[in-house]
């Protein structure tokens, strides 16, 4: 055992060393040209400390209804959220009636009816979010020719690197926020100004946090007091960008509480098993030398 | 069964009506309750019975997916999101699935390391070692084609990718690669092929893993010592002590895998697979799943022409090359000893080869500039070297250690020396594997 535990501390010593060769040298290449970088996003994404995260988390159904609000008179706008079914907004905390009554305040096209006609109507639980625009092309020739991603997936479609040894660190903290930490920091990067030397392209907005660029197409969506909130949460940009992150990783992962309660019963299930599977082992082979 | 003929009567008597017509409870019965196993196998050796579990998940799991999932690509990622999202558990399924795939390929590669460090492949288990060796390749597919089937970004591009390795081979690369894709581009009959194969491929691998333990029940298991059974003292029946400790390593198996299904189950995929495929928008960095990643660097790392061979061949010839290696691993060891507990400069080579293959995978993460792309080469170097120099090499000059005689003496003397315990304390679990 204890040569096992000798030869594995010899090869890790030596991965991190080669590693950390590895990551110097990348870095060394990087830092000389701020105005110039080469890779994004520029500045690593703000870890919040969301409800969600962690064995136990749950959604905050107060900060998920501030976040639907915001998505619904501020980003849906430009961006479709098709996977969502008004039904599942139940999980907000709304009851039926309210969300039949949400559901009713969209118009949806439907049909064809029995004439051959399609027709609109107002939107059922079953329907889910109408998209803004009726195709993308639709959507990219009125954006400046960028389509606005659809917002259904975004919290699990975004994530930024998190580099050696963060990466191995983050098994043992259960992080997986790296999607409502990026729109956060997106959201609330835009104040930031670029460094001197700095060429902006025309038509977009220099943003440290973009993945892809030093900025994109999306200007500043959101700004204080745009968002009226009847709970008395603060009408600040920070607050806005919170609630709608936390909204979307909702929506993107509706069943993330099931799955996480689910969790603790089969890890505790499996965690006496094994213990009973130990000293039966034991007890089974205490007679054999081996 | 490596006991010629069976002496089993069934003790019932519809037992026995059958066993007399198809000798099927016979052969359960010599294989999992009577067959003699080593008495001084450890952990490591239950990865076996873990890696069959596995499987039987990933069949049981896809069954139910397949029957919700969609070949279409205008249907296909939003079929997925419909299991995550309205089927009942389909969430749970789906994250089974999804990371099932990784933990089986954590298993094998455990498994094939097992089989390097105690020389489990030497003679006469040759056979053995190269039918395991099969079951990954197709893994390997089946593993790349599942993949494919989200219809994600990296599903696509990583598609593109690898489908883009048989044009490199001369005369008929392209065609091949077209026979593979359905046409020019990865598109909607590549997805259905894909899936078709993805839902055949496990049923194959179940046929070999029949075969595989079928050769192992043969020649009968290796053990830590490399020393072949002699006697009866060397060995336990199978049941209750194999099947007790097989239990336990996979209900701590399953404990890890839990952890990352409920837990952390987006961690081993990319975010990029949640972002529908676009054929008209390459992904920054296009990157396997990590399984692949140690075989994606070395494709990488040969950027330079040798000959009349271009850098793309090279890569291509490389990589497949690289898992070439195992199947010649028997013949390529010239030791006269087995396991790398007696022989001390092949368990250092051996710490190494295992070190170099974890860079290996990280480097197929980096995108392949700069130093990167020097590391890569260097590592792809040292993997080929352990194979072709070193293997051969090693077994004619290094000196083992002394062996014991038998199985049975090599556990007593363990039990004698380091732990202070008589030795029919036994029961003292810091002696064990």
């Amino acid at each position: 055992m204890k040569k096992i535990l000798i030869s594995l501390a010899a090869v890790s010593a030596l991965f991190i060393g080669a590693a950390a060769y590895a990551e110097e040298a990348g870095k060394a290449g990087e830092a000389s040209h701020e105005a110039n970088p080469t890779h994004f996003p520029i500045h690593k994404p703000k870890e919040m400390s969301w409800s969600f995260a962690g064995p136990f988390g749950t959604y905050d159904k107060a900060q998920l209804q501030r976040g639907l609000k915001v998505y619904k008179e501020v980003c849906s706008a430009c961006h479709s959220m098709k996977l969502v079914a008004f039904r599942t907004l139940s999980d907000l905390g709304y009851s039926e009636a309210q969300v039949k009554a949400f559901a009713a305040g969209y118009t949806v096209q439907d049909g064809p009816n029995d004439a051959g006609e399609m027709f609109e109507r107002p939107g059922i639980a079953s329907d889910h979010f109408p998209s803004p625009y009726p195709n993308d092309q639709a959507a990219a020739a009125a954006n400046g020719g960028a389509v606005p991603p659809d917002m259904s997936l975004l919290a699990k479609a975004r994530g930024v690197e998190r580099g050696f040894p963060q990466f191995i660190i983050d098994i043992f903290t259960q992080y997986a926020e790296n999607g409502p930490d990026y729109i956060h920091s997106l959201l609330t990067g835009y104040d930031e100004q670029p460094p001197a030397g700095m060429t902006i392209p025309e038509g977009t907005h220099y943003n440290p946090y973009f993945n892809a660029g030093v900025s994109l197409k999306m200007p500043k969506p959101i700004s204080a007091d745009q968002v009226t909130y009847d709970d008395g949460a603060p009408q600040t940009v920070e607050q806005y960008s919170e609630d709608v992150s936390a909204f979307l990783m909702w929506a993107a992962e509706p069943h993330l509480e099931d799955r996480k309660k689910t969790g603790f019963r089969v890890i505790v299930f499996l965690l006496l098993f094994s213990v009973l599977m130990y000293l039966t082992k034991r007890k089974v082979w205490s007679n054999i030398a081996h | 069964m490596s006991e010629g003929h069976s002496t089993y009567t069934p003790k019932t008597g519809i037992g026995r009506w059958f066993d007399a017509r198809m000798p099927l409870p016979r052969l359960v019965y010599d294989s999992f309750i009577a067959y003699p196993v080593p008495r001084n196998l450890n952990y490591m050796w239950t990865f076996g019975g873990i890696l069959s579990i596995m499987l039987v998940s990933q069949i049981l799991t896809g069954i139910v997916l397949a029957m919700h999932y969609v070949s279409d690509t205008s249907l296909a990622f939003g079929s997925v999101e419909k299991i995550m999202r309205d089927v009942n558990q389909g969430w749970l399924l789906r994250y089974m699935h999804s990371n099932g795939a990784s933990f089986f390929f954590i298993a094998v590669y455990l498994h094939i390391f097992r089989g390097l460090y105690y020389g489990s492949y030497k003679a006469p288990r040759e056979l053995l070692w190269i039918l395991g060796c099969i079951i990954y390749l197709l893994m390997m597919a089946t593993g790349f084609m599942g993949y494919v089937l989200p219809w994600g970004q990296m599903s696509f591009w990583g598609a593109t990718v690898i489908t883009g390795f048989f044009t490199a081979i001369p005369v008929v690369g392209n065609w091949i690669q077209e026979l593979l894709l359905g046409g020019f581009a990865v598109d909607n009959p590549t997805l259905n092929r894909f899936f078709a194969l993805h839902y055949l491929l496990p049923f194959m691998i179940a046929g070999v893993v029949v075969l595989h333990v079928w050769a192992l029940h043969v020649v009968g298991q290796s053990n830590p010592t490399g020393i072949e059974v002699k006697s009866k003292t060397d060995t336990v029946a199978f049941t209750p002590y194999a099947t007790i400790k097989d239990a336990l390593g996979m209900v701590v198996f399953l404990l890890f895998f839990a952890y990352f299904i409920f837990y952390i189950p987006n961690y081993l995929g990319h975010p990029d697979n949640y972002i529908v495929a676009d054929p008209l928008k390459t992904p920054a960095h296009i990157v396997p799943e990590w399984y692949f990643l140690p075989f994606y660097a070395i494709l990488r790392a040969i950027t330079f022409n040798i000959g009349p061979i271009d850098s793309k061949l090279g890569g291509v010839l490389a990589m497949f090359g690289a898992i070439a290696m195992l199947f010649l691993v028997p013949w390529l060891d010239t030791s006269k000893v087995r396991s790398a507990v007696y022989r001390p400069w092949y368990k250092l080579f051996f710490w190494l080869f295992v070190a170099n293959a974890i860079l290996l995978g990280w480097l197929g993460s980096r995108p392949a500039e700069g130093a990167y792309v020097l590391m890569a080469q260097m590592a792809t170097l040292f993997y080929f070297a352990f194979f072709l120099v070193i293997l051969p090499v090693l077994g004619l000059i290094e000196t083992p250690r002394r062996l014991p005689n038998s199985i049975t003496e090599a556990v007593l003397e363990k039990n004698k020396g380091g732990s202070g315990h008589p030795a029919g304390a036994t029961a003292s679990p810091e002696t064990k594997g």
